[in-house]
């Protein structure tokens, strides 16, 4: 650290540039295991095996998709917007990267301990929104307007449960840094959030319903923010064929790939620090550590990522006008009330 | 049910059912997946599969009764009468071979495994097994040839009915000329001379047709001389 | 008079007008998409022209042909009507059983012989079976069309399952060429009865789970219900059959009340659309119509497996089939609805006229008036529970 403090003007960069660089290299890895994992979860849920010749049980197959993607032949349609099609994929995955910054991976390590977290990451991520509604216009394709628009629409409407939601754990944690509201839960697993935090007992029972509820609430809104069933009507394989991403192929198709996973694991990783206690273990002081901390966060993140999954290929999909109705007549009634009722026990 | 109370059944219903599907889908987790590592580990067919088709030539009578029993036209079957003085020998099953057999194709790209072909064959030469692994690079190799006559055997029968025929015909015609030297003294009306040797499959005649119009056989010459 | 509204081929737009605060006026257009004849939701070759206002679906224009072999001219021109049967096998391939039933019933007529019971039973069997192993495709692909796509692994796990009884009996998975004129190709090997009885003890819970996983899921009931509503007399005038018709509450079923084969010796109910979960006659009432039938299915199949009488199925299968020179038009309860055989035989061994009234042909034409007025999203659903199958339609 000291070599690098002697730099100068460089020292503060290259942490910064080292910083930025532990996310992509996390995120790339993560895409590799769950897009292994969607896969063998789907076959084995549906009584047949996914992959079984690349690699031992296929183990090698995101690596062959990967350099198959990356062979593909670039196309643009003719009447296609070029610089907006060229530059649609790159800010959905900015809108999801940049909420990489705000997450605490372990005690030591988190991109930029800023107070405002969890606003920050709401506010970010809206920016996904933006380049989808690029992709979808710039195609110049009647299917992928289609789904540029449906999605523009979930996806806004569903950011204000998501926000409420957050807004609920903070009320109980006090604090928007998520860093702290991590730490606000340390010391085991009756300590999280989503049982009610570290408050009098009489009040976490209190607390409790409604902050269960609050959490699955989070939990439904973030399937709708990440466009997965049962919220995946922007890209409905069975009726728009894959609705804004119709276009596109080869490494821009992948990198929309990317940038959905990433908002995967983005939103799972909101969630778990919010409710679930972050990287704090469990078990109180057994397996505690700023290295433990970091298996931890991967691991609780990891399960909510499987319950995505697992909802994915059991449900089907909601149409958009009740898409539309859950959103505003049954998860933010609920969220109002639910502030209400925390709200209240934490005064009283 | 008023408004309020048919919203919140509305919710439970939602969270329950998606609840008891996604029980369903986590035990089906655990059981074994149904899938058959092909081709590592292959199915075995029942006995009456029906799938390559397959011609045991040497039990062949030249009957045709399959070709005419193939809805798609598949199956080209030329023969060549034998002569009294040839023995073509038996089938296992007793019938007596009185046909050469020089051609006997089957286009397998054609044939739609219905399996019409092979009730009707008398020795039961043509039966359908269960190999069902036989794609080709080439189209024309899916034109199997069962017949086993070279161009000399051809060629030999050939000359050998020809000269049958024209012994038989040479007879017929003294024996008309005999019979029309004693007719036309007893004032008879004489059949016409030359009346030739009725045969069921007479070799200029025998190509189908409907083979002609519809088979792949593109070749212009000799069909190729694999199996 | 049910007013279908015809396109000029030139596109013409229809503008509706909004009014802006600031007093201008924007135009708004209908646009024409085409639901190609490959999308994955279409079930075969089919072009579905459709004009949207918005989500909203103005008017359908269906466009078939691409899947059409020529299955009649064919049929003039085989030699004899016992080589017609591999043809009417591939007209609808998922329910090949059945089709080959249907031609033997109206060829049968025409020569006016009569079968054993033996080779009724039988056939009743494997038309049953068949039955099962169609529907399971229509719901499977239907719960594709809403989004789930785990219930159709499982309906074609078990549909694994019939197809290994085919193939048991005559070597074919799909298209069997067993049910010949007068009979059958071949006799059921010995360990038929037991698998079969084996079958259905395994299939009946597997529908439950299936009805627990997809058909009541709360989604998939919000999705489907009062989506696509087919009134009862909009069904009789378009002449819808099958499901279809029985889905809108309308108690009519070949197997009973034009009967044919044995079907009048089985305790079995037709099922109906009762509009348990929305209107009668809805996407949801079609689908529980289905899924009910194979519950049905599943007791004929029971009742007949334990009552085949002995005999020889080759008996009554005539050598030459020659017909007087006389039409004839019978009619068979497929899986989709009514299927007609026009024959007309001038007295030689090779039909004159074959004609195939296909089931899925005509309750295609009703797509368009169930449609119009749906959002885009419902479209795909209520062509998905119409349950087309191209080879039928085209021919």
């Amino acid at each position: 650290m000291d070599a690098l403090q002697n730099l100068g003007v460089w020292g503060p960069i290259l942490i910064a540039v080292i910083l930025c660089a532990l996310p992509i290299i996390f995120i790339l890895l993560y895409a590799l295991v769950t897009l292994y994992l969607e896969m063998k979860v789907a076959a084995h849920m549906q009584d047949r095996l996914a992959y079984m010749r690349t690699g031992w049980h296929g183990t090698l197959q995101p690596f062959a998709d990967i350099l198959k993607l990356l062979q593909k032949e670039d196309t643009i349609s003719s009447e296609a917007d070029r610089k907006l099609f060229i530059l649609a994929p790159y800010v959905v995955f900015i809108g999801t990267y940049a909420g990489f910054a705000a997450i605490p991976f372990s005690s030591m390590y988190i991109g930029s301990n800023i107070d405002l977290g969890a606003f920050f990451i709401v506010a970010v991520s809206s920016l996904v929104v933006i380049g989808i509604l690029m992709g979808g216009w710039a195609s110049n394709n009647k299917w992928s307007i289609f789904g540029a628009m449906r999605s523009a629409a979930q996806m806004v409407s569903y950011e204000i449960p998501t926000a409420l939601a957050i807004l609920i754990a903070v009320m109980i944690t006090g604090s928007l840094n998520l860093q702290e509201v991590t730490k606000f839960q340390e010391g085991g697993i009756q300590n999280w959030v989503v049982f009610g935090g570290t408050l009098p007992l009489t009040q976490k029972l209190l607390l409790l319903p409604f902050t269960l509820v609050t959490f699955l609430i989070l939990f439904t809104a973030s399937l709708a923010e990440v466009n997965r069933t049962p919220f995946d009507l922007p890209e409905a394989e069975s009726e728009l064929v894959q609705g804004f991403n119709t276009e596109y192929s080869g490494m821009r198709f992948a990198m929309f790939y990317l940038a959905e996973y990433a908002n995967m694991f983005l939103v799972s990783a909101v969630a778990v620090s919010l409710f679930l206690g972050g990287w704090s273990s469990p078990l109180g002081s057994v397996m505690f550590g700023p290295i433990w901390g970091l298996f931890w966060f991967i691991a609780k993140g990891m399960i909510l990522v499987f319950l995505q999954i697992w909802i994915r290929w059991t449900l089907p999909r909601l149409r958009v006008d009740q898409l539309m109705y859950t959103s505003w007549k049954v998860l933010t009634p609920f969220l109002f009330v639910c502030i209400f009722g925390v709200g209240l026990i934490l005064v009283l | 049910m008023s408004a309020v109370r048919v919203y919140f059944h509305n919710i439970w219903l939602a969270v329950s059912t998606v609840a008891i599907g996604m029980n369903i889908t986590f035990k089906h987790l655990f059981v074994p997946a149904v899938t058959l590592q092909y081709p590592d580990v292959k199915l075995k067919l029942p006995e009456r599969a029906r799938n390559r088709l397959y011609v045991n030539i040497d039990d062949c009578i030249g009957c045709d009764q399959c070709a005419m029993a193939c809805p798609v036209d598949c199956i080209v079957i030329e023969t060549i009468k034998s002569t009294p003085d040839q023995d073509l020998g038996t089938t296992s099953t007793g019938h007596k071979k009185r046909l050469h057999i020089p051609r006997f194709d089957i286009d397998i790209a054609k044939c739609c495994y219905c399996g019409l072909c092979v009730p009707p064959c008398p020795t039961e030469c043509i039966v359908m097994t269960d190999v069902f692994e036989f794609s080709e690079f080439d189209r024309q190799n899916l034109i199997y040839n069962f017949s086993i006559m070279t161009p000399g055997d051809i060629a030999v029968a050939k000359e050998k009915l020809k000269k049958a025929e024209e012994e038989a015909a040479a007879k017929k015609a003294a024996a008309a000329a005999a019979a029309a030297a004693k007719a036309s003294a007893a004032a008879q009306p004489v059949p016409p001379a030359g009346t030739p040797a009725p045969s069921p499959k007479p070799e200029a005649s025998s190509v189908d047709p409907n083979a002609q119009a519809g088979t792949s056989t593109a070749n212009p010459g000799e069909p190729p001389e694999k199996s | 008079m049910i007013e279908t509204k015809t396109l000029p081929t030139r596109y013409v737009t229809q503008p509706g007008e909004i009014k802006t605060s600031s007093g201008k006026t924007l135009r708004t257009d209908e646009m024409i998409i085409n639901m190609g004849p490959q999308h994955p939701s279409t079930h075969g070759v089919l072009r579905l022209e459709i004009v949207v206002d918005g989500e909203i679906v103005v008017d359908i224009i269906p466009h078939i042909g691409y899947l059409h072999r020529c299955f009649e001219k064919h049929a003039e021109n085989m030699a004899n009507y016992q080589q017609v049967i591999p043809y009417v096998d591939r007209m609808d391939y998922v329910a090949a059983m059945n089709m080959e039933h249907g031609y033997a019933v109206a060829v049968e007529r025409l020569l006016k012989i009569e079968v054993p019971e033996r080779v009724e039973y039988i056939r009743v069997i494997m038309a049953e079976l068949q039955r099962i192993a169609s529907h399971l495709i229509a719901v499977g692909t239907f719960g594709i069309d809403a989004g789930a796509f785990t219930p159709f692994l499982y309906a074609f796990r078990d549909r694994e399952l019939i197809l290994d009884l085919f193939e048991m009996t005559c070597g074919a998975r799909l298209l069997y060429n067993y049910i010949w004129v007068g009979g059958l190709s071949h006799d059921l090997p010995p360990q038929f009865v037991d698998k079969c009885k084996e079958f259905c003890t395994y299939f009946k819970p597997r529908i439950k789970q299936f009805n627990d996983l997809l058909t009541f899921n709360e989604i998939f009931v919000k999705r489907t219900a009062n989506v696509g509503v087919l009134p009862k007399d909009v069904a009789l005038n378009y002449a819808c059959s099958g499901p279809m018709l029985r889905g809108s509450g309308i108690n009519w079923d070949l197997r009973r009340d034009d009967p044919y084969s044995v079907y009048n010796r089985f305790e079995w109910e037709p099922q109906l659309g009762k509009g348990e979960m929305g209107t009668v006659g809805d996407t949801w009432d079609r689908h529980i119509v289905r899924m009910r039938e194979m519950e049905e299915s599943v007791k004929i199949i029971e009742q007949a497996v334990a009552a085949i009488p002995t005999g020889n199925v080759q008996a009554a299968i005539p050598k030459r089939i020659r017909p007087e020179a006389s039409e004839i038009y019978a009619r068979t309860e497929t899986p989709r609805g009514e299927l007609g055989y026009y024959i007309i035989s001038d007295g030689s061994g090779s039909p004159f006229r074959v004609k195939a009234r296909s089931p899925a042909f005509v309750n295609l034409s009703v797509l368009p008036a169930i449609a119009r007025g749906g959002m885009l999203a419902d479209l795909v659903l209520v062509a998905g529970s119409v349950d087309i199958v191209l080879g039928e339609v085209d021919r």
